[in-house]
C-alpha cells in the first residue's frame, strides 16, 4: 500500500485517498478547438515509466486534491503542489 | 508430448527440452519485426508465417519469452463480450482456440469448462440480461442461470440470499474456459520458429529509424535491426515505444494483480466471474484456485500492487465461496496492463508508415491471443487492418466511434 505525502494532512495510507490520474491537463478554447484537440484532451495521458505528474482526492480525511510527482517504478513520491500553482521540477 | 487429453489432469507432463533456436544475434535485415514476445506477439509471429507466408521475421523480447502478462495473467478465454465488433474479434478467438492444439501440434491444455459472469443487483441483473441477449443475436453461445442453477452448476457457490450481495442470477457460456499460458506460448514459438520465425530474447527497442514519416527500423541493445515493417506488441509498455517513435496513445499502464493459493482437490470446474464484487476463480489443472480482481489505482511499471486489493478480492471469494476461508494463499504478483478509455484494444496503422501497433487488451487479452495476432499479421501483411480488427482502429478516439466495453466487462475481463 502507498503511503501518501498529503501537503495538508501528512502522510496517510493509500486506502484514505481516490487516484485522479495526470495532472496539469486543461480545457481547450471550445469554440475552435478541433477534434484532434479534444481527442487529446479526452483521451490523452501522459504514461511514463518514471516521474509522473498526477492527482489524489484524500477523500477519507481532508477531502482536497493535491497534485503530486510519484515514480511509476519505484512507487517513490516527489513533491506535491496545489492545483494551479507552479509545478516543482521533475524529481531527478 | 505427453498426453493429449482435455480433461483435466492431476499431474502436468515434464516441461519440454528447448523447442526454438535460441538465436543470440540478431541478422541485420528482416521483413518484418515483431517487439514484444509475449502471447500476443509471438501469435502475430506464426500467423505472418502461416497465414501470408512471411517468415524472415524477427521477434524481439527485451526479457524472457512470454515472461510479461502472458507468464502473469489468470487464463480466462470467453467471447460473451456486449457490442458487435468485440463479439466479432472474441469469438474468432474462440473459434481458433478449438482448433489451435491440433493446429500447432502443440498441447495447451485448453479446457472448455464453461464461464459464469454473477448478478447480485437488479441493474446488475439487467446488464447482464442485456448482455444474453445480444451474445444470442450475435451466435455466441450464451445461457441465463436462476441461482439454484448456478449452484447446481457449481456446487461450492454460496447463493444464501442473505448476504450483502447475493447470487440473483448469472449469464453462463459453456464454450469459455482456460488454458495453460506458457504451454500456449511455447507451442506458438515452437510453430513460429518451424517456419522459420526467429525468436531473439533479452533485446531491448531503445528507437526507431523513421525518415520521410517512415519506419525504417529499431535501434537495440544489440545494435540496429533494419525491417520493412515493425509491429508493436508490448502490451503495458506500449506507451513507452510509442513515445519512442514519436506520438501518443490513449493508453494508461496500471498494476494488475493475481494470485493462486496451495495446492486443493478439485473442487471447482468452471470459471466464475463477478465484477460487482471484484473477483474472478478458476481451478488449475494442477490445483491452485486462481483468482484475480480489478487493477490498482494508479499508473506503474513496477509489477506489483497493494495488499489491500488482494484483501478486498479475497473478501468477496469468501462472501461467495465459504470452503475457501481456511484455503492457504501462496502466492501473489502482479503483471502491467495496458488500459485503454473504452476498455478495447487498439490494432492497427500509427502516425508512422509501416508502423503498426497492437496495444490496450487492458485487463483481459489472454482469451485474445489467438485473434490478436490473427487480426494484426493481416494488418502488417496486407497494410490494411483485417475487418475484425478495423473497428479497433487508433483513430477512433478523434472520431469518436468507441466500443465501450466497460459495461459489458465489468471490472473482471
Amino acid at each position: 500500500m502507498l503511503h501518501i505525502p498529503c501537503p495538508y494532512c501528512g502522510p496517510r495510507d493509500e486506502t484514505e485517498f481516490h487516484y485522479g490520474a495526470g495532472a496539469n491537463i486543461f480545457y481547450p478554447e471550445p469554440s475552435s478547438a478541433t477534434d484532434e484537440e479534444w481527442s487529446k484532451f479526452v483521451f490523452i495521458r501522459e504514461n511514463p515509466k518514471g516521474w509522473h505528474a498526477e492527482r489524489w482526492v484524500h477523500s477519507a480525511g481532508c477531502r482536497r486534491w493535491f497534485n503530486v510527482w510519484r515514480n511509476t517504478i519505484t512507487h517513490e513520491f516527489g513533491p506535491t503542489y496545489k492545483p494551479f500553482t507552479e509545478q516543482p521540477k521533475r524529481p531527478a | 508430448m505427453a498426453t493429449t487429453t482435455r480433461r483435466r489432469t492431476v499431474e502436468l507432463p515434464e516441461h519440454p527440452d528447448f523447442l526454438w533456436t535460441a538465436r543470440v544475434t540478431p541478422k541485420k535485415v528482416y521483413d518484418v519485426i515483431i517487439i514484444g514476445g509475449g502471447g500476443h506477439g509471438l501469435s502475430t509471429a506464426y500467423y505472418l508465417a502461416k497465414n501470408h507466408g512471411i517468415t524472415n521475421i524477427a521477434v524481439l523480447e527485451k526479457g524472457w519469452l512470454a515472461g510479461g502478462n502472458m507468464a502473469r495473467n489468470t487464463t480466462v478465454i470467453r467471447s460473451n463480450y456486449l457490442w458487435d465488433e468485440s463479439a466479432g474479434i472474441y469469438e474468432h478467438s474462440l473459434k481458433l482456440w478449438e482448433n489451435l492444439e491440433e493446429e500447432v501440434g502443440y498441447e495447451m491444455f485448453f479446457s472448455q469448462r464453461g464461464v459464469m459472469s454473477l448478478a447480485h443487483s437488479v441493474s446488475d441483473l439487467r446488464a447482464k440480461a442485456r448482455n444474453y441477449h445480444a451474445n444470442k443475436i450475435n451466435d455466441i453461445d450464451s445461457e441465463w442461470l436462476t441461482p439454484e442453477q448456478v449452484k447446481e452448476i457449481a456446487p461450492i457457490v454460496n447463493i444464501n440470499p442473505d448476504v450483502r450481495y447475493p447470487v440473483l442470477g448469472a449469464t453462463y457460456q459453456p464454450r469459455g474456459g482456460i488454458a495453460k499460458h506458457d504451454w500456449v506460448a511455447w507451442g506458438y514459438a515452437k510453430a513460429a520458429a518451424d517456419m522459420g520465425v526467429d525468436i531473439i530474447q533479452g533485446c531491448e527497442v531503445t528507437g526507431f529509424d523513421i525518415r520521410d514519416g517512415k519506419v525504417h527500423g529499431v535501434k537495440t541493445n544489440l545494435g540496429p535491426i533494419a525491417a520493412q515493417k515493425v509491429g508493436m506488441v508490448a502490451a503495458g509498455h506500449s506507451s513507452v515505444l510509442a513515445n519512442l517513435a514519436g506520438f501518443d496513445i490513449p493508453i494508461q499502464s496500471r498494476p494488475l494483480q493475481a494470485l493462486v493459493s496451495e495446492l486443493l482437490e478439485q473442487v471447482h470446474n468452471t470459471v466464475i466471474m463477478s465484477g460487482m464484487v471484484h473477483v474472478y476463480v478458476s481451478q488449475a489443472h494442477k490445483g491452485e484456485l486462481v483468482m484475480g480482481a480489478g487493477t490498482d489505482a494508479f499508473n506503474s511499471y513496477a509489477q506489483r500492487g497493494g495488499f489491500h486489493v488482494i484483501e478486498h478480492q479475497l473478501a468477496a471469494a469468501i462472501e461467495l465461496f465459504p470452503i475457501f476461508e481456511r484455503a492457504h494463499l501462496l502466492r501473489t504478483w502482479g503483471g502491467i496492463v495496458d488500459i485503454s478509455p473504452d476498455a478495447s484494444p487498439i490494432i492497427g496503422h500509427t502516425p508512422v508508415d509501416n508502423l503498426f501497433i497492437n496495444t490496450g487488451w487492458g485487463t483481459g487479452g489472454f482469451k485474445a491471443t489467438p485473434a490478436s495476432g490473427w487480426t494484426m499479421a493481416h494488418t502488417i501483411a496486407t497494410g490494411e487492418p483485417h475487418e475484425l480488427n478495423a473497428p479497433f482502429s487508433l483513430d477512433r478516439f478523434v472520431t469518436g466511434h468507441l466500443i465501450d466495453e466497460h459495461g459489458a466487462a465489468g471490472v473482471a475481463h
